[in-house]
């Protein structure tokens, strides 16, 4: 069947065609067919970056299409890295990437470290756990500004039964000193099942005769768990803290949903506050600018890691 | 120390990376620090330096 198929298309190709591409060499046909491949690749990511670091040059505002665009230098770099509020929003984000991947590779590795040991129940714990992460951003923002609210919401209700506080004395997203808490709560919540599954591979992924040769020589648990256990888990946390390090840089949806980026400014992380230049002030121009800072930080601290990670697998 | 002088006087791949991968973070702390706006104001250039360089310099021979 599949034969006479294949013939039967050989046979419709036109006898022109068919000339041409018997004389294609190897190299040539397999370029034809990656050229697609290139060719999206290079409009959908290489030609908005050239497009945008020329843009940052320029006065551009995208809701005055007419107006001349006009060359500016390096002025749009100079009024962002010289503006207070800006550098208010860079500590902020570093808040919350800093916290939400400590807590996060924590509290994943001992839940995979949990999971790893065989108990009655496992898969069913591991579905449960994973649940969060499969909701989507803007509905688990939702929610928890239901949770957070201080008359009736869960988490405040908790707090007051554990600690013996007014649950209605405190609003998580309403007060500045824990709106910052409150993001980066949500945030764990929903990655850190993320991160618990990477290191379960990693945990999986260790031989047991390494253990039973540990055993032999007598060592303790807690020198195995020291000497096996963290350096071949290592790769993959560090993975881990990659994958969320750049997601967390990135983070919009989420704290949108959250607080909006408030009281005040007080949780406008850098991408809030690049999507309110372009998409709210239409400062075209200063918005690329701040993109192209964004994108120089993120792509270096990714070839650290990279460079990091190929170490670590070596060894 | 003087191991590490000659790998970069003969432009070898490791001790370059190290330099890059070092200003490329102090750039990011520069950027991030709480504690000096000029600090703040040259953390674009530290990190854009870095970058490039670990660009360049991982071309170089190992």
């Amino acid at each position: 069947m599949l034969h006479s198929s294949i013939d039967r298309v050989a046979h419709a190709t036109p006898p022109a065609v068919a000339q041409r591409i018997r004389g294609l060499s190897d190299r040539a046909i397999a370029w034809i067919f990656v050229a697609p491949s290139i060719v999206l690749l290079l409009a959908i990511n290489i030609f908005p970056l050239i497009w945008t670091i020329r843009l940052s040059f320029t006065n551009f505002r995208v809701n005055r299409p007419n107006e001349p665009v006009q060359f500016v230098g390096l002025r749009n770099y100079l009024n962002i890295l010289t503006d207070e509020d800006i550098w208010l929003t860079m500590q902020a984000t570093a808040h919350f990437l800093i916290w939400t991947i400590v807590l996060q590779v924590l509290i994943g590795f001992s839940l995979a470290y949990l999971i790893n040991k065989k108990f009655r129940g496992n898969d069913l714990w591991t579905t449960l756990i994973v649940l969060p992460m499969m909701l989507s951003p803007a509905v688990v923002g939702n929610f928890w500004t239901f949770l957070y609210q201080p008359q009736i919401g869960l988490f405040n209700y908790a707090v007051g039964f554990l600690t013996g506080a007014d649950p209605s004395s405190f609003s998580m997203i309403g007060d500045t000193s824990l709106a910052p808490w409150a993001i980066i709560i949500v945030d764990t919540w929903m990655w850190t099942p993320f991160v618990m599954l990477i290191c379960l591979a990693g945990l999986r992924s260790i031989p047991n005769s390494i253990y039973e040769a540990a055993e032999c020589d007598r060592a303790s648990n807690w020198r195995q768990f020291w000497t096996i256990t963290i350096p071949m888990v290592l790769p993959f946390l560090m993975l881990a803290i990659l994958f969320r390090g750049i997601e967390n840089f990135k983070m919009f949806d989420l704290v949108v949903q959250l607080t909006g980026g408030g009281p005040g400014s007080i949780t406008e992380l850098t991408s809030i506050n690049l999507k309110r230049e372009a998409f709210e002030k239409w400062r075209t121009g200063y918005a690329s600018a701040y993109a192209v800072i964004l994108f120089v930080t993120v792509f270096g601290l990714a070839s650290i890691y990279v460079k990091a990670l190929n170490k670590v697998k070596q060894r | 120390m003087t191991a590490f002088l000659n790998q970069l006087l003969r432009l070898r791949r490791g001790a370059w990376e190290m330099v890059a991968s070092v200003l490329i973070a102090l750039g990011v702390l520069m950027l991030m620090q709480p504690l000096s706006l000029t600090l703040y104001s040259f953390s674009f250039l530290v990190t854009l330096t870095g970058t490039v360089m670990f660009i360049i310099v991982s071309h170089f021979p190992e």
